[in-house]
């Protein structure tokens, strides 16, 4: 019960934090608490403070990550009349799980991908074209964003399994800057202008209607809320149950020492192929989602320079911690959500910052812990 | 089709070789002498390019009107201020990260170029929309048959020969060139041999950043237009070029850069519809490439220290 303890008063404070910060709209007052929060984690670590929520966030992730849900939920619930901000912290799941999706190719198995926006760009577009021409059940749209995001990805497979390090980076930039600029120059999707997404509608059920219970009035984006936790909370346990079945132990063999894994009788071709489909399916579906929650897709919002966002969500969060990603996501796109004078310069600041990292902090800010097969069991 | 449309094509082909040429230079030099890829090369040269028309817009203001010395003072402001720019990057960023795992010189240099395109986007003035780049170079023709003869595009690509012809002087005829060759052969013997490793490598920075600017106002006097992603696409496909020549072997880049232009050409005159499609066809063939000859058509020399 005592090493609960630590990581449930972390996780309450960060809740009631992140409440304060959306809550509040004055730009002074925005970067005053944004200052104290780094100050409060400066002086924390230095008060030896951060070591024991790392350890309870170790040992007793169950109840722990039962308790992020609930604070989630609390957040969503706070602002349950809020259409901007329940939009804000649906892109914030939705991000998690395309990075956790990257997370799986690039921390565990190793192969590089700096297309990841082309392929959330590609399950949105896959939204976009299905819920205009089909009757197809919006569930299912989800699972065929993500399967089309993977069966694009294996148009990529013979280049990124035949090389490696900057050859393979350069094939998924050039995958990048050729799906935008075919997104753009193609008029059968819309071109520039991109398509309208109609909405979700599971069921019956539509979700872009408020939602009313008695006196209660819930935004419309309650319901994708809902939703996108629900696959956040499935990529979560299947990254975090992948990492500890003896396939993410070959998918660390094979990032760690190719040429060793090999020679140990992994088969690396197919665990890179797992890598890179997986994570594909993961970034897909996150994007088929995004678009059915934003309501139009152009190619803009897919380029290059997002795909760098993702991959310095991985870089700041610490790759290969699925919780440094959630935990990196909620600054990542909330701080200049918030702070509206560096919305102009988010690309530059996060690339920046992540050169900060690489130099200085090259692990990240949330190192990944060494894998624990039995959570709580100490030697 | 006849023959001066073809020569149309074959002197746009030679243009764009010259472009893609002259930046895979650079990204053979560098993973000559270091064993590093600078993703960061293409957006040296954006902002070498807009620092040409900054100068040149300078000039104008000073009322200097003269063609002639606005391109010479601006291939000076634009070609040195890179090779600083260089220099200082792999002082600040390359050096400091030898021996950190390759994979984090690769991210550093992809976000040090998205930090460059940036700044270029937001802090110059409009940046984020293309620019006019001035037509310096004197815009007479000479028609044969179908085949318009531009006497910039001329003096251009004479201009690039020269340059690859002074850079293979210096790297084969100059005592810093022998410097240079040594380092990229073995650096541990060079050093024995006296020759200033940290030295030489700047200096190297500093060639393939001066080349690079100079492409990146070849490509402003071509187009006559500049726009804060150029480097990005030139980047991409000029370090494709490196790989296709195979990386460390100056030849093999200038080749892969002409082979690069001569696929593009051909695919723009052979395929329908292909002039919107011109630029996703340029980077299949990156991607195709890669699949079919990972290391290039001559491959780098390579061994897996198990």
């Amino acid at each position: 019960m005592e090493s609960i303890l630590p990581g449930a008063v972390a996780l309450a404070l960060a809740t009631a934090y992140l409440i304060v910060l959306l809550r509040v709209e004055n730009q002074n007052t925005i970067l005053a608490l944004l200052g104290v929060g780094i100050a409060a984690v400066l002086v924390a670590n230095w008060l030896g403070w951060l070591a024991p929520v790392g350890r309870s966030f170790g040992e007793r992730e169950d109840v722990l990550g039962l308790l992020a849900i609930v604070a989630a939920i609390v957040v969503a619930s706070y602002f349950h009349e809020d259409h901007f901000v329940l939009l804000l912290l649906c892109t914030v799941l939705l991000y998690t799980v395309a990075t956790l999706g990257l997370n799986v190719q690039f921390g565990y198995a190793g192969v590089l991908n700096f297309a990841g926006a082309s392929f959330f760009g590609i399950g949105a577009y896959t939204a976009a074209v299905l819920n205009q021409h089909t009757a197809i059940p919006h569930l299912i749209v989800l699972l065929i964003g993500g399967l089309m995001a993977a069966l694009i990805g294996c148009l990529l497979l013979l280049p990124v399994l035949r090389t490696r390090g900057h050859y393979a980076a350069v094939v998924t930039i050039a995958f990048a800057l050729l799906l935008k600029t075919f997104l753009e120059v193609n008029d059968v999707l819309g071109g520039p202008q991109g398509l309208q997404v109609r909405s979700m509608n599971v069921l019956g059920w539509s979700f872009n209607n408020n939602i009313e219970i008695g006196g209660l009035r819930l935004s419309f984006y309650t319901s994708y809320f809902a939703t996108s936790l629900l696959i956040l909370i499935g990529a979560f346990v299947l990254v975090r149950r992948l990492e500890r079945s003896w396939i993410g132990l070959n998918l660390d063999a094979l990032r760690l020492d190719e040429t060793a894994a090999g020679c140990f009788g992994l088969n690396i071709v197919r665990w890179k192929v797992t890598a890179f489909l997986l994570g594909n399916f993961l970034i897909g579906i996150a994007g088929t989602l995004q678009g059915m929650v934003v309501g139009f897709v152009q190619p803009n919002n897919y380029t290059f320079a997002d795909s760098l966002i993702f991959v310095s969500i991985l870089l700041l969060g610490g790759i290969g911690n699925p919780w440094g990603v959630a935990v990196a996501t909620v600054i990542v796109v909330i701080v200049p959500e918030k702070l509206q004078v560096i919305q102009e310069y988010r690309f530059l600041l996060y690339a920046a910052l992540v050169m900060m990292v690489l130099l200085f902090r090259p692990e990240g800010l949330l190192p990944r812990p060494v894998r624990s097969y039995f959570p709580g069991w100490r030697p | 089709m006849d023959l001066g449309f073809l020569a149309q094509y074959v002197m746009n082909g030679l243009m764009l070789g010259m472009m893609y040429a002259l930046v895979a230079v650079g990204f053979t030099l560098f993973f000559g002498v270091l064993d590093v890829i600078k993703f960061s090369h293409g957006d040296v040269l954006t902002v070498g390019a807009f620092t040409g028309l900054a100068t040149f817009i300078g000039l104008r203001a000073a009322s200097i009107d003269s063609n002639a010395l606005q391109l010479l003072a601006m291939l000076i402001a634009s070609i040195g201020a890179m090779a600083i720019l260089g220099a200082v990057i792999a002082r600040a960023f390359i050096l400091p990260l030898r021996y950190a795992p390759a994979l984090n010189t690769l991210l550093i240099t992809l976000m040090l170029g998205t930090v460059l395109r940036e700044m270029v986007r937001l802090f110059y003035p409009d940046g984020a929309n293309p620019k006019p780049f001035p037509r310096l170079l004197p815009a007479d023709s000479v028609s044969i048959g179908n085949f318009n003869l531009r006497l910039d595009n001329a003096i251009m690509l004479t201009a690039g020969v020269l340059v690859i012809v002074g850079l293979q002087l210096l790297l084969n005829r100059t005592k810093l060139g022998l410097a240079i060759r040594a380092v990229a052969q073995d650096e541990e013997t060079a050093k024995t041999m006296g020759v200033n490793f940290n030295l030489i490598v700047l200096i190297t920075f500093a060639i393939g950043s001066g080349l690079a600017a100079f492409a990146g106002v070849m490509n402003g006097l071509y187009y006559n237009e500049i726009n804060f992603g150029i480097g990005l696409y030139l980047g991409v496909v000029g370090f494709s070029a490196a790989i296709v020549g195979g990386l460390g072997n100056i030849y093999g880049a200038i080749l892969g850069g002409f082979l690069f232009a001569a696929l593009q050409t051909i695919g723009a005159v052979s395929l329908p519809f292909a002039s919107a499609y011109k630029d996703v066809f340029a980077f299949g063939v990156v991607i195709a490439i890669m699949a079919w000859r990972p290391t290039g058509l001559i491959p780098e020399k390579l061994s897996e220290r198990v």
